[in-house]
């Protein structure tokens, strides 16, 4: 009775809803309940997986797309980071930058891509560029919005100790706001890779996007599903590892936010 | 040394009148003297801290240390918040909280703050608790490591919000000697806020009584009783009771009118 109740209750009842999934599609490519060259038999799209991955056909294209993510993503946090903090603290900046930040933030990053390779033409430097520009606004605003809730008497009790500007921001307001900071780099992270795919769609010859978009036109359906699967597992794995330094970062945060609850 | 002129401030609430928090408070502390400040609740004590310490820009009046106005928080003197567990960084250990009063000092480094911090801790009786976060002390145990990251830094001038009013009575007659070792063997000049009479009058050379708002001075009480003070004899000096029998009158009196 418990042992059955654990199993409801444990990860291993949503791996078995997955493995049900994965049945049935199987089932439905097999028998034909759907067009069997649109919809493969799962094993044939695993088995596709494993050859490109075996191969090292995909690997190469997840590394490039990684290293364009990862770039584009970093420099959206240094940028949106130290933007954040500049505009949450001093009311100057902020008035004179919302603006012009509001107007761009509304601007959907896709429609940025036809003005990007004009500019950039259409290799690494426009994709960067992209994952940059549509990275930077939830981490500035969560930023900007972290800065503002600093509690004004921990930064009192910072400038009764001596602080100058530059120890008082670092020392004191970017650790109160990381939480905040942390929020938006999490969105950021899903919109990096979104963005990453969609900009080598664009105009590419490598990445997983590429990948993607290549397998469909040349009509290797099992391999543009393979390369699917690599997104879902990257994404998935991504999210995993910035979960886990999000509970040892900020497990002060979270200590804290028990407390007071 | 310390020389507070005609003091005014008013705040502008997001609706309404302007308040004023302080009509015209003037007051001096002599270097080396423990002043305390009574007075009702929201008269104004804690502006006037904010005031002196130079985090806040008074409306009117001036405020003088060593005979230069302060416009900024001056070196060598710290402000020990009221609101002390919002003043503490909850992502810092207790210990890295403490060492934060040290590490903005040149020359010290880091072993020689963490001993610093731990000498400290033990005296407000934290001992063993350097490795906890903030969040996760007693009210009381916070207040202390507030206490200690100021004291660590043995500031010239130190002024006190309301430091122990969230201690039990037992700890806070340790603290209370232990402070006042501390300020004869340091040296500083304290400023300390109160709403507990005895406190006051035990602790201080002199006693400054304030009105309801706007914060005026109505009265100036030396207290003439020997140093060192003994929680149980200095209490019950004849000396002390009047002292205390006088400033209760006072602000029953004052209570009476706001
Ligand atoms: N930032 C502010 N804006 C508007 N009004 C303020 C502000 N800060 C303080 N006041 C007002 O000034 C008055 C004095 O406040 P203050 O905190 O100095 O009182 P206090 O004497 O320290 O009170 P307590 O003994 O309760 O701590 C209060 O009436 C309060 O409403
Ligand atoms: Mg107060």
């Amino acid at each position: 009775m418990t042992g059955a109740m654990n199993w409801w209750g444990s990860r291993w009842s949503g791996f078995g809803f997955l493995l049900l999934l994965v049945l049935l599609w199987e089932a439905a490519g097999r028998y034909g309940w759907v067009h069997k060259l649109f919809f493969p038999p799962a094993t044939t799209i695993l088995a596709s997986f494993f050859q490109i991955v075996a191969s090292g056909e995909v690997l190469g294209h997840v590394g490039v797309s990684i290293w364009r993510a990862g770039l584009g993503y970093g420099l959206a946090a240094l940028v949106a980071i130290t933007l954040g903090v500049l505009m949450g603290y001093w009311r100057v900046v902020y008035e004179s930058l919302e603006i012009v930040v509001e107007l761009l933030r509304a601007i959907p990053p896709p429609a940025v891509i036809p003005v990007a390779i004009v500019f950039l033409g259409i290799g690494d430097q426009m994709k960067v560029f992209i994952i940059l520009f549509s990275c930077a606004f939830p981490i500035l605003v969560n930023t900007m919005d972290g800065v503002r809730s600093v509690d004004p008497v921990l930064v009192r009790t910072a400038r009764t100790f001596g602080l100058g500007q530059g120890a008082l921001l670092w020392k004191v307001v970017l650790p109160a706001a990381s939480p905040f900071i942390m929020t938006g780099l999490r969105i950021a992270l899903a919109i990096a890779l979104i963005l990453v795919v969609i900009s080598e769609m664009v105009g590419a010859t490598s990445g997983i996007g590429y990948f993607i978009l290549d397998a469909q036109r040349s009509f290797r359906i099992p391999q543009m599903y393979a390369g699917m699967l690599v997104l879902a597992l990257l994404g998935y794995a991504l999210n995993r590892c910035f979960l886990v330094a999000d509970a040892r970062l900020m497990a002060w945060h979270k200590g804290l936010t028990a407390r007071q609850r | 040394m310390l020389d507070v002129g005609e003091l005014r401030k008013e705040f502008q609430p997001l609706s309404g009148q302007p308040v004023v928090a302080l009509g015209s408070v003037s007051f001096r502390v002599g270097s080396g003297q423990f002043v305390s400040i009574v007075g009702p609740s929201g008269c104004g004590k804690s502006t006037l801290l904010q005031c002196i310490a130079g985090l806040s820009r008074p409306s009117a009046g001036r405020v003088l240390l060593h005979g230069r106005e302060v416009t900024g928080p001056p070196e060598g003197l710290i402000l020990l918040f009221q609101e002390y567990n919002k003043s503490l960084m909850a992502w810092r250990s207790v210990l890295r909280n403490v060492r934060f009063g040290l590490e903005n000092r040149a020359g010290m480094s880091r072993v020689e703050m963490d001993a610093e911090a731990r000498r400290y801790l033990e005296l407000v009786g934290l001992t063993g608790f350097e490795a906890h976060y903030p969040w996760e002390l007693s009210g009381g145990m916070q207040q202390r490591v507030a206490i200690a990251r100021a004291l660590v830094r043995r500031p010239e001038v130190m002024l006190m919000d309301e430091p122990f009013g969230s201690l039990d009575a037992l700890t806070r007659i340790e603290l209370e000697d232990a402070l006042l070792r501390l300020w004869e063997s340091l040296r500083a000049t304290i400023l300390f806020v109160t709403h507990d009479i005895e406190e006051a009058v035990y602790l201080s050379d002199r006693v400054y009584v304030l009105s309801c708002r706007p914060a005026q001075v109505i009265e100036e009480i030396e207290v003439k009783l020997e140093r060192p003070r003994s929680q149980l004899a200095t209490r019950e000096d004849p000396r002390f009771i009047q002292a205390r029998h006088h400033i209760f009158e006072l602000i029953s009196k004052e209570m009476a009118k706001g």
